[in-house]
């Protein structure tokens, strides 16, 4: 995952300080949230648009029509968050949701950290949100109470009306909110939170608040936006990682159609190669996209012969199964003594996983579009999950201040990890300065596939002893991974903390790592994605040997009721893990798919069962699977039990989101892989790096179990379960394993 | 060059390229940002339109080709019957997530049940799977066809 500085809130001079947000750890290890609101006597005038109304603070305003103006502080990217935390507000506020009107806000340290990423969302403004929406209300209530000169405690709110009791008396939100924008704004913690039950808005089945106007064709994604005078542009990097460019036909392109400009940029360091910052290239800046593309197919340019270029994915291949037979480089964990355990064992089983490079794939291919001004200025509008980062990238590359740099967040057509990383960001940025004018940069999506921050390969040679009495007594993983010199590549580590440490006594986590010079970088539930599939693939195995229900081998192996201490997604405060909740989603998952059944299927249909904890949610997820003749997996169905503590907040969102990253999952297993030839990736469009079809997309019922935890997260934790499930299931079927994605077919034709 | 084309039932003359695709000239020229660019190679369907009411994929369409054809788009399908219908059913059942695909898949739908009013789960994987979804909200598009059709949206594959 990207380091624990990238998710800070951006140390720009702030636009205003009339609230911020902080997190730290609480001496319980819980995340403690306080964010702090303005007073009146900050001295400061109100910033919100004229026809919002009166602001009651950063986050609300309400016009004297009563319509009610939130601001949805995170970019959204498909999770609903542009709903989701204008609902916690609205609730406490206790606004009519259909009188309430959501505004995306600008990048401002006043709204404390503002990205898409991690499922962090809902952990990290659960609470903070809609303390904000309470402390709205106590001013309105405040204000009605002034009017009536009547204590404050006569009074009440609902959907948008204060009542005073006693006298039947009642004042609307629109009437009372310019007096209750000059009261003082009350200590946050101060504030009192309605009790679950009388919730009107958390809860309820809520449409996106942008859904009708995507629908009606309305330009709010990034590839939308238009500037006067705007030029569009595209960039060339070299194909092979860390090309330098020795030169290019520039008079050539200059003389094309419509192009009114054509230049090579030099990146800024070799190590931008790796982080995605600006490399080298060449940029073609003309009056229409297209005019860029017809340009770009005459494009000659030298690259010089980058040091990464004898790369492959036959080579690495090559390199993690020599490496499998040496002894590893380095210890990841070690408890008890596996060796000594694995001699003793009743039964040793030994299997090699393997999975490739991922590429993210957003819909809405990379783009930006930016404005270098005269006096030195930058506004940037972009579809970013990692705002802040991409200002600091975009003031550090060009050598401005970050307070000259504007971002507004656009509608982002996925993110998926792709978008914590700002290449497009700076590019954008550097092109409008070298140009002259605001240009929209756009990718093509050949460009896309083959610049990314690529889901690491990864290759575990899994080594494991059962006792006797069929239990899992010795656990060894030699995971042959990749690295920089010493430090392992972004997102291909393995946690010490990973499922099944702490739960064998002898186990021996250790790896050796595989010079890359392929950027790596988070994917949709980085680690899990890959891990879930190794890991829960193999405890089937184990499951099999010993000759137990794989269900029970599990129930086992997380053994009684208990917590244990987890270091955090992102390096931030973690709850524990909870075995009753793992048992909880794995007992309610084999319920709903009829597991104990499974015996009276049809020969040749099977079920796969696999549980995996992710970015603090708990999911359980069984599949039903046969296959054809030529071996082609037909999935019939998936079952889901998912554990996201107490509340979910909007059902609308939550079961999509499960939905989607179980299918998501399902499309990584079926048909997915970058390869890497002579140092650059193979692949170029869908026809070769495929996504799941509505044909191939099989029902999923999701089930959720309410625990009393604190509500988490749904973007990451539905997804890894699926794949292990997956194979799993086509074990059931066929009795062959599935040991290397994406599924060949071929592995499971029939003799 | 010049192109006159008709779009959502209005003529327009615009100046382009002849190799120009529909695409680029909806978006770039008509201001039309509903019609989206995911390939450019007609593998994702997120440019889908409408010509003469055939699902078209725009990015591999040059203008040149369009002639005398109806082009529709997600900003002129509401009015027909049909494509309001589908567009109700797309927010009553909240299907989009990013959205970025969601007017191909709206103008794949509409054109499927303007010739079928009651398509099966087949009829509708046949006609839907051109059009990707990376957020993968086929489950709920599938339901909001068949909440279009007037059809029960519960998932009654056999499984």
């Amino acid at each position: 995952m990207a380091s624990v500085n990238a998710f800070e809130p951006a140390a720009a001079a702030p636009l205003s300080r009339r609230a911020f947000l902080t997190a730290s750890l609480a001496a319980g290890g819980g995340l403690l949230l306080t964010l702090n609101l303005p007073r009146a006597d900050a001295g400061e005038p109100v910033a919100a648009a004229p026809e919002a109304g009166a602001e009651l603070n950063p986050f609300i305003s309400i016009a004297p029509d009563g319509i009610v103006t939130i601001v949805a502080k995170n970019p959204e990217i498909g999770q609903g968050m542009k709903t989701t935390l204008p609902m916690l507000i609205a609730e406490e506020l206790d606004a009519d949701w259909p009188q309430v009107r959501i505004e995306q806000a600008l990048l401002n340290p006043i709204y404390g950290m503002q990205f898409a990423g991690g499922s962090m969302a809902t952990p990290l403004n659960w609470e903070p949100m809609r303390r904000v929406g309470a402390a709205g209300r106590q001013m309105l209530i405040l204000a009605a109470a002034q009017t009536w000169e009547v204590p404050a405690a006569e009074c009440d709110a609902s959907q948008g009306i204060v009542r005073h009791g006693a006298s039947g008396r009642t004042l609307s939100y629109g009437a009372l909110a310019a007096r209750a924008a000059a009261l003082p704004a009350p200590d946050l913690q101060s504030v009192t939170l309605k009790d679950p039950k009388d919730y009107r808005i958390i809860g309820k089945f809520t449409g996106g608040v942008d859904s009708a106007h995507v629908l009606e064709g309305q330009p709010l994604f990034g590839i939308d936006t238009v500037l006067p005078g705007m030029a569009y542009a595209t960039y060339q990097k070299g194909p092979v990682f860390g090309s330098r460019v020795v030169s290019a036909n520039i008079a050539a392109m200059k003389a094309m159609p419509g192009v009114r400009d054509a230049f090579i940029i030099h990146g800024s360091d070799p190590k931008a190669v790796f982080d995605l910052g600006l490399v080298d290239g060449v940029a073609i800046v003309a009056d229409t996209w297209w005019q860029t593309q017809k340009a770009l197919e005459k494009l000659r340019v030298v690259w010089d012969r980058s040091s990464l270029s004898g790369q492959s994915t036959a080579q690495f291949e090559r390199q993690a199964e020599h490496l499998s037979r040496q002894p590893p480089q380095s210890i990841v964990r070690r408890d008890g003594d596996v060796e000594e355990a694995l001699s003793h064992a009743d039964k040793v089983l030994e299997a090699a996983y393997a999975y490739p490079f991922l590429a993210h794939v957003d819909l809405e291919p990379q783009n930006c579009t930016a404005h270098y001004k005269r006096d030195g200025s930058i506004e940037i509008w972009a579809p970013t999950q990692l705002p802040g980062a991409g200002r600091a990238l975009v003031a550090s590359t060009l050598g401005v201040d970050e307070s000259k740099v504007t971002v507004h967040m656009t509608r982002v057509g996925g993110g998926f990890g792709r978008r914590l990383k700002n290449d497009f960001m700076v590019e954008a940025a550097m092109i409008s300065k070298m140009a002259g004018r605001p240009v929209k940069l756009l990718w093509n999506r050949r460009q896309d596939i083959q610049h990314d921050a690529y889901r690491p390969a990864g290759f575990h040679y899994f080594k494991a002893g059962l006792t006797a009495d069929g239990r899992l007594g010795a656990f060894r993983d030699h995971f042959a991974t990749f690295g920089q010199g010493r430090e392992v590549a972004s997102s291909a580590d393995l946690p010490r903390s990973h499922f099944p440490a702490g739960f064998v006594p002898n186990l021996l986590f250790a790896q050796s790592l595989i010079e890359l010079g392929v950027p790596t970088g988070p994917l949709r539930n980085p680690g899990g994605n890959a891990l879930a599939f190794a890991f829960e693939s193999f405890i089937d195995e184990l499951a099999h040997a010993a000759g137990r229900d794989p269900l029970d081998f599990r129930l086992d192996l997380y053994g009684p009721p208990r917590v244990i201490p987890m270091p955090a997604p992102m390096g931030r405060p973690h709850p524990p893990f909870d075995t009753s909740r793992a048992h909880g989603v794995l007992e309610l998952v084999a319920e709903k798919s009829g597991w104990r059944k499974r015996q009276e299927l049809p020969r040749g249909s099977g079920m796969g069962l696999a549980f995996y904890y992710s970015h603090y949610g708990y999911f359980a997820e069984v599949v039903k699977a046969s296959v054809a003749p030529d071996g082609t997996p037909k999935i019939h169905k998936v079952w889901a039990a998912g554990d996201v503590g107490r509340q979910i907040i909007n059902p609308a969102g939550a079961y999509n989101q499960a939905q989607g990253g179980i299918l998501d999952g399902l499309g990584a297993a079926l048909h997915q892989a970058i390869t890497i030839e002579g140092g650059r990736v193979v692949q170029e469009n869908f026809n070769t790096f495929g996504l799941l079809r509505m044909s191939e997309a099989p029902p999923v019922e999701v089930h959720f179990r309410v625990t009393d935890n604190p509500p988490t997260g749904l973007g990451e934790p539905p997804l890894p379960p699926v794949l292990p499930a997956l194979c799993n299931a086509l074990f059931a079927a066929t009795g062959r394993r599935i040991r290397r994605l994406p599924i060949d077919p071929r592995e499971l034709r029939a003799a | 060059m010049a192109f006159t084309i008709t779009v959502n039932g209005r003529k327009r003359t615009i100046e382009a390229q002849a190799d120009t695709p529909l695409l680029w000239v909806l978006r770039d020229e008509l201001d039309l940002k509903g019609t989206k660019f995911g390939c450019g190679m007609s593998f994702c369907g997120a440019c889908t339109v409408h010509l003469d009411g055939v699902p078209t994929r725009s990015c591999i369409t040059p203008v040149s080709r369009v002639g005398s054809a109806s082009v529709v788009t997600i900003e002129g399908v509401g009015d027909s019957q049909v494509g309001k219908r589908v567009k109700e059913a797309w927010l009553a059942l909240d299907v989009m997530q990013c959205g970025y695909c969601q007017s191909g898949q709206v103008m794949a739908a509409t054109a499927l049940l303007a010739r079928n009013p009651r398509p099966t789960d087949r009829d509708i994987d046949e006609a839907m799977s051109g059009n990707l979804c990376r957020c993968a909200t086929y489950t709920r598009i599938r339901a909001a066809i068949k909440q279009a059709a007037d059809l029960p949206t519960d998932d009654t594959r056999e499984v």
